[in-house]
């Protein structure tokens, strides 16, 4: 039973990746029609910038320390950063402990900005051209931004650490009945499960709730009504835009401490959200999500030593098997509305 | 109107005139292709295949700048690094054979097919004679086959897995990195020492030729020191989070757990082993330990504060304190501005002990160039006194046991040496079961 409830929370918190990133395609998708292959690298720049801040923050000063020798015998250079310096060493550290999350305000001005200026330099241009097109553009741009990464941080993974109270693991069984020890799982992995969740249930508070949210909503519906209205519905989708690379944005900022940001990390992630978009119905934001969490969960049981003992290889092609399944007896996904992409 | 007319005699003149032509190229080629790329002017070009793209662009960067290095030396250019310290001292700083050297480069991407095209570019169009480099056995196996098929020597780069010069070993190629069977017989006694003999070790190993390798070779070296392997899971090459390879791990019995992965793979996992609380459980009533058994400081700079105090194993490491890893250390140093990683090392001692042979061999021929390999024993490298078995082309030399530094002051020394492993320690025989199946075959000069 601890073993299911372990897999459980690791499937919800995979989960809550590919949710946060599914949801930001299918807002691109079902407000401007366009399929965002570069919506991976926006997760992973989303990374780069807790990377980026936690770098900005350690901008340091050198003195050298003439009792201590560097790797070619000189006199050891010791870096002390600035915030220490100016701050004290309680302040300075501290600052310097909580940089992922503080990169969660300094990632959704950027990322708002990186996404106006993909949608207005670019994508803009490609909303009458064929999916092909589009799929074509957004996927070089994603290697573009790839390498564009990779020149100034390299090819190494970069070590992001969560606070140092949120590192090592918490004792979940016991919270739920269990005896001590049977059920161990990371802090920082249920913060982000937690803080997807804030992040989705904000999405669609915003959605449902705004009179911002409810014209989008409209021009999602109908956008040719909505314009003929007098609504400027172009633009609040440019903004949606915004919003979709800000969440997933988030979404990468945030997991920057469950695995070492790296250059290649949207393109792992990109794959399986778009293969989520379509198992939960092109275009529908609950879909989405439904399939990502779900997919997460399969993926994380197909792990398990009992499984691959009767299916070797399951763990590999779970998610595909599971879309080809839902996709033959659904076309449309788990939640897809008709006419979407079946034109 | 003209009178076309044949007789013996002009049949005959036509004929050898026509024969003597079409003998001509033959002629030519047989000079010209006594062997594969023979360099005809004043420089002869090496072939650098390191990935320069993709998650191992690192690496290869400082493999190329290792390499970059050596040909400055072998130029005569520079301080001359490990030549001052190499035991032969055929070469005398004045290019090979008295040949300047230049080199091109090839991205290996670390993609066996890309790894071949790139090397097959270098060979075809640049006449590259030797191809040195790379940072996966995958690509190792792919390129060496290709430089055998081609007749130019493979000197490889990091390649661990025991079937680079096991059932896959070729007479054009040889390995100076050491091997997966070596880390085994290097870290079990430190392992049993450190931790007990009565332990219960989980495996997590990535699912290709050299997890495979390693993982046989680890669990039968850490099996004879009393260990019982309780579970080996096969991880694919592609996965980037390993919670669900690890939860299983936590009530599994084991108190060991083995990350048989490199690169990426080995960064993730340990990172996730380390965030589910392994390293702070007590198992069977034993401290629970993470064992990583092949480290590279590019991978352990990664991982951050999670690979301290975790075992592993290393060819090189620019911490040893010998005479020749001094003498490398400074030059890379003072040109670069940072010490070298071990696949640096063995790149640089590569290009050395190439353009050693064929000073010895006194030819650029690929099998005069084998034959001077081929039980070479040499000393001032870096690891000791070192042979270049003739049976599989597998250096024999000291290997170092490792460990993750508890307070590292910089980027660089996030890793300590706990042991210099000797060389009898790590021998084996040629006909070793876990090398069993391949054939060196025959050197090829591409004639």
């Amino acid at each position: 039973m601890d073993a299911i409830i372990l897999q459980v929370l690791n499937g919800l918190d995979k989960g809550s990746a590919y949710a946060l990133i599914a949801l930001g395609l299918t807002l691109i998708f079902g407000t401007l029609g366009v399929v965002n292959f570069a919506h991976g690298a926006l997760f992973m720049l989303g990374s780069f910038c807790a990377v980026t801040l936690q770098k900005l923050l350690s901008l340091s000063f050198t003195v050298e320390d003439p009792t201590q020798k560097d790797f070619l015998g000189n006199p050891l250079k010791v870096d002390t950063p600035y915030i220490v310096s100016w701050f004290g060493d309680a302040t300075g550290n501290a600052i310097l402990n909580w940089s992922v999350p503080l990169a969660i305000l300094f990632a959704i001005p950027v990322m708002l900005l990186v996404g106006y200026v993909m949608e207005r330099g670019l994508i803009k241009h490609f909303y009458k051209r064929p999916h092909a097109d589009q799929i074509l553009v957004t996927f070089g741009l994603a290697i573009v931004i790839q390498e564009i990464v990779k020149y100034f941080y390299g090819a190494n993974p970069i070590p992001t650490p969560a606070p140092d109270v949120f590192r090592g693991s918490v004792d979940f069984g016991v919270m739920i009945g269990f005896a001590q020890n049977e059920i161990i799982y990371p802090y920082w992995r249920l913060v982000y499960f937690l803080f997807s969740a804030v992040i989705i249930g904000a999405v669609f508070a915003f959605l449902r709730f705004t009179t911002f949210g409810m014209v989008v909503r409209a021009g999602m519906a109908d956008r040719e009504t909505v314009g003929l209205l007098g609504i400027n519905i172009d633009k609040r989708f440019t903004i949606m835009f915004g919003i979709a690379a800000a969440v997933a944005g988030l979404a990468g900022v945030m997991y920057a401490p469950i695995n070492s940001p790296n250059y290649h990390m949207g393109m792992d992630f990109l794959v399986l959200s778009f293969v989520v978009v379509v198992v939960g119905g092109m275009g529908s934001l609950p879909g989405a999500v439904l399939a990502g969490f779900l997919l997460g969960i399969l993926e994380s049981f197909a792990s398990m030593n009992e499984v691959k003992s009767i299916i070797p290889g399951i763990d590999q092609i779970i998610i595909y098997l599971v879309a080809i399944i839902i996709l033959l007896t659904r076309p449309r996904g788990l939640m897809g509305r008709k006419g979407v992409m079946e034109e | 109107m003209s009178k076309f007319q044949i007789n013996r005699r002009s049949l005959i003149k036509s004929g050898a005139a026509i024969g003597a032509g079409l003998a001509l190229p033959t002629i030519f080629t047989s000079s010209a292709r006594a062997y594969l790329n023979e360099p005809k002017g004043d420089t002869v070009t090496l072939g650098f295949n390191v990935p320069q793209t993709g998650p191992y662009a690192d690496e290869g960067l400082d493999e190329l700048r290792a390499q970059e290095l050596a040909v400055q030396h072998l130029n005569g250019e520079g301080d001359g690094g490990m030549l001052n310290t190499f035991s032969s001292k055929a070469l005398k700083g004045n290019g090979i054979l008295g040949k300047k050297v230049q080199f091109v480069t090839g991205d290996t991407q670390t993609k066996s097919d890309a790894a071949r095209a790139s090397a097959k570019s270098m060979i075809e169009k640049d006449g590259a004679i030797m191809i040195n480099g790379g940072s996966s056995s995958g690509v190792a196996v792919a390129v060496q086959g290709l430089c055998q098929e081609a007749g130019v020597i493979f000197m490889a780069g990091l390649t661990h897995s025991n079937d680079t010069t096991g059932k896959d070993k070729k007479a054009n190629g040889f390995r100076h990195f050491f091997n997966a069977y070596m880390s085994g017989a290097a870290l079990a006694p430190v392992l049993a020492k450190a931790y007990g003999t009565d332990r219960r070790a989980y495996h997590l190993t990535a699912d290709y030729t050299w997890g495979w390798t390693q993982q046989e070779s680890i669990a039968t070296a850490t099996e004879a020191m009393g260990w019982e392997t309780v579970n080996n899971v096969l991880t694919p090459l592609a996965s980037t989070d390993f919670s669900s390879y690890i939860a299983p791990v936590l009530n599994s019995g084991a108190d060991v757990l083995i990350l048989n992965h490199y690169g990426g793979n080995m960064v993730n996992s340990l990172t996730n082993a380390v965030q589910f609380g392994l390293r702070d459980k007590m198992v069977n009533g034993k401290q629970f330990e993470i064992i990583v058994p092949l480290y590279s400081e590019l991978m352990a700079a990664g991982a951050g504060a999670n690979v301290r105090g975790v075992y592993g194993s290393m060819n090189w490491n620019w911490q040893l304190q010998d005479e020749g890893s001094k003498a490398f250390v400074k030059s890379f140093g003072e040109k670069y501005g940072r010490p070298p990683s071990n696949s640096a090392h063995t790149c640089y001692v590569q290009t050395l002990l190439y353009a050693d042979a064929v000073e010895r061999a006194g030819t650029f021929d690929p099998c005069g160039v084998v034959e001077a390999l081929e039980g070479f024993e040499f000393d001032g490298m870096g690891n000791g006194p070192t042979l270049y078995r003739a049976d599989d082309h597998q250096c024999f030399k000291d290997v170092l046991v490792m460990k993750g530094a508890d307070n590292p002051t910089n980027e660089y020394d996030t890793l300590e040496i706990v042991e210099v492993t000797p060389r009898a320690q790590v021998e084996y025989a040629p006909d070793h079961p876990m090398f069993a199946g391949g054939d060196l075959g025959k050197c090829n000069s591409g004639a």
